[in-house]
């Protein structure tokens, strides 16, 4: 454990100081300063920054994983040279880089939040789901760089896979559930969606959003399920562990392949 | 010394009795006081007594006695509010004389009947009633008008204690009426606040009608009425209109009808009318028109609604002028590839488009039916992908290369600056 907090501090002080981060927070910073000032209304605001964040939370911590893995490949090997066991240096690494740019996002879009009150007002259901799901958007799109970055050898392609992943994530994977809709038309839909949209964890928080917005009303019988489910507390308990497991899995994966890599 | 004064007291007020009796016998006619200590105690007993054309006055207390049949011309007005109970269990007044004035009543517990439309003040077949600043509270039906012509109904405040539609009656009920007015009543809590069947050439203005159980406003059969003014706020099914020719609605709101089955203006078969003026703010549907032909929006702010119009293929020929619309999830939505509807000088939030030659105009039309909103009129399912991003590269997509919306749906001349 010494050796696993030892590799976070240290990275964590290597990731601060470089620009990467600082310019995530600020992007979100300017962007949320930017949707509450011009964007007409808090809601509004918290709407688009939603769908924004839901885009590219997922594509920065996915290339910056990834990339920050590829790059660390000598540091690795030379911590590897020393009495490190290999899944506390895995750890290490993994929450080092996660924990920051998911405390760079909060402080983000969290700065103007506070600042501007939002939390006190009605929206603040909405504020919190949307920090918590950033926080584990952050976490398993870092744990799938981790997973590709240690599977695949090359860093052009590794990074290319991880563009992949992200596209089939957030764009693709709607695209197919809409084929499948239109496919099964004639049938009732309402539970295969359910399932459909626990599956992907970018779905989740999507979900998650829009029924703190009070959009379920809009989605008729639709929505009354998915308002049903998620009301109760096993819902509830579904939708956290299954992303919950969106982290663990590729993490162990990640670190049987990392225990066996061949340095 | 208590006894004494109470004596003085009560020949005082004997004296200013017989007093008030004189003047008015003088000055117009007879009236008879009801008081709950006076001769007459009994409202029933006044109307017996009291002259037609004459008065009634009803002083601060509770009545408790059979439904209350007023059959000649009076006037009954109450001071500082009596309160005339039901018990829960009968109608309170029912009016079947003409020129009946009511004013300054308040009429509580009617109870649930599942046999008769039994209301707080029902007058049938009449003419020239007038119902003003009146009270109901948990009224079954409150004001229920049939066969009624020229009569007035303006500043009451209904308070209805219903748990569910079928155990509640409507607020302001009116059947095969006509010339009737209706204005500045508050209506709460009943099933519909305020429900039109058979009226004709009836005015409803600055009424506010809320958290009713079913529907603000409903009405069917009821040609040429106007609608000015009014509030129809958190009903459950909204507003929902039916059946109807020459409807004007004029400077309404219709806020934050929210539901799964709610809507802020169901228009089923409405021909011939004008909508004009009204915000709708915060509805799952806005306007949805259904049969319904030749009605011209103009004006009207459709902000932040799920959908702002959702206008079926059975609906023809209306036309949508100078409308703005901001902030909606949907601006139009149809079940039709064809349009049947004009949509001219709008005002969308969601346009893209350029006004090079300055005429405050866009010089490229607007599309507003999004292919996501024809998607999920087919397929509702599909809704939970709202906001996600393969709907927007599909709706950039149509909208660069409309080949599934409805070409024609198009506003020409869309304006660049909100209309005010």
């Amino acid at each position: 454990m010494t050796a696993t907090r030892k590799i976070i501090v240290y990275e964590l002080r290597d990731i601060v100081r470089s620009r990467w981060i600082l310019f995530y927070a600020l992007f979100f910073l300017v962007i949320t300063e930017g949707l509450f000032r011009f964007g007409g209304g808090s809601a509004n605001a918290l709407v688009s920054l939603s769908s924004l964040a839901l885009v590219i939370v997922p594509l920065i911590s996915i290339v910056f994983g990834a990339m920050y893995l590829y790059d660390a490949r000598s540091f690795t090997e030379l911590l590897l040279t020393q009495p490190v066991g290999r899944v506390a240096l895995f750890k290490g690494l993994y929450i080092g880089l996660a924990l920051p740019i998911a405390m760079s996002f909060l402080l983000g879009i969290g700065i103007p939040l506070v600042f501007r009150g939002i939390l006190a007002t009605a929206h603040l259901e909405t504020a919190l789901v949307l920090a918590v799901s950033g926080t584990l958007l952050t976490f398993i799109f870092v744990a799938l760089a981790f997973l590709v970055a240690v599977t695949v050898e090359q860093k052009v392609r590794g990074l290319s896979v991880s563009i992949l992943l992200w596209l089939l994530l957030t764009v693709l994977y709607d695209g197919l559930v809409l084929a499948l809709a239109a496919f099964f038309a004639d049938y009732p839909l309402e539970r295969p969606m359910l399932v459909l949209m626990l599956l992907n964890p970018v779905d989740l928080a999507r979900v998650l959003l829009l029924l703190t917005f009070d959009l379920s009303a809009l989605m008729g019988y639709t929505g009354a399920v998915f308002e049903q489910f998620f009301g109760t507390l096993a819902g509830k308990a579904i939708s956290i562990a299954g992303l919950m497991s969106w982290i663990v899995i590729p993490l162990v994966a990640g670190i049987r392949r990392f225990k066996k890599k061949d340095f | 010394m208590d006894h004494d004064t109470a004596g003085v007291g009560h020949r005082t007020r004997l004296i200013v009795a017989i007093l008030i009796t004189a003047v008015v016998h003088t000055a117009m006619g007879q009236g008879i006081v009801v008081s709950p200590e006076g001769p007459v105690r009994s409202i029933s007993e006044a109307i017996r007594q009291v002259e037609p054309g004459g008065q009634v006055t009803v002083r601060k207390g509770t009545y408790r006695e059979a439904t209350i049949e007023v059959d000649k011309p009076v006037t009954i007005i109450g001071e500082g509010y009596p309160v005339l109970d039901g018990e829960g269990d009968r109608q309170l007044m029912t009016v079947t004389a003409d020129s009946v004035t009511i004013r300054g009543l308040e009429f509580r517990n009617v109870g649930v009947s599942f046999v008769e439309d039994r209301a707080a003040l029902k007058a049938d077949g009449v003419r020239y009633c007038r119902l003003e600043s009146n009270r109901f509270i948990n009224t079954f039906f409150g004001i229920y008008l049939a066969r009624t012509s020229q009569c007035r109904v303006a500043n009451n405040v209904l308070q209805g204690m219903g748990s569910t539609e079928t155990r509640s009656g409507n607020g302001i009920h009116l059947w095969y009426s006509k010339q009737i007015e209706i204005a500045n009543n508050t209506v709460k809590g009943h099933r519909d606040g305020i429900y039109f069947e058979f009226v004709e050439d009836s005015s409803v203005m600055e009424n506010v009608s809320e958290v009713n159980l079913r529907y603000g406003l409903h009405f069917m059969f009821s040609d040429r009425c106007k609608y000015h003014k009014n509030i129809f706020r958190g009903n459950d099914a909204g507003v929902a209109v039916m059946y109807t020719d020459s409807v004007e609605m004029i400077g309404n709101r219709f806020e934050h009808n929210w539901g799964s089955a709610s809507f802020g203006l169901l228009l089923k078969d409405i021909t011939d009318s004008r909508i004009q003026d009204n915000h709708f703010v915060e509805n799952t549907v806005a306007v949805y028109a259904e049969g319904s032909n030749r009605i011209i929006f103009e004006r009207n702010d459709f902000v932040e609604n799920g959908w702002a119009v959702r206008i079926m293929g059975n609906a023809l020929d209306n036309v949508f002028m100078r409308n703005n619309f901001i902030g909606n999830a949907f601006d139009v939505a149809t079940n039709s590839r064809r349009s049947n509807s004009r949509f001219e000088e709008n005002f969308w939030d969601a346009y893209r488009g350029y006004d090079l030659d300055r005429d405050g105009y866009g010089d490229v039309p607007f599309r507003p039916v999004r292919l996501f909103s024809l998607i999920v009129e087919k397929l509702e399912p599909a809704l939970i992908l709202l906001r996600s991003p393969i709907i927007g590269v599909l709706d950039t997509a149509e909208r660069v290369l409309p080949s599934l919306t409805p070409e024609t749906l198009a506003d020409t001349r869309p304006s660049m600056r909100r209309i005010l």
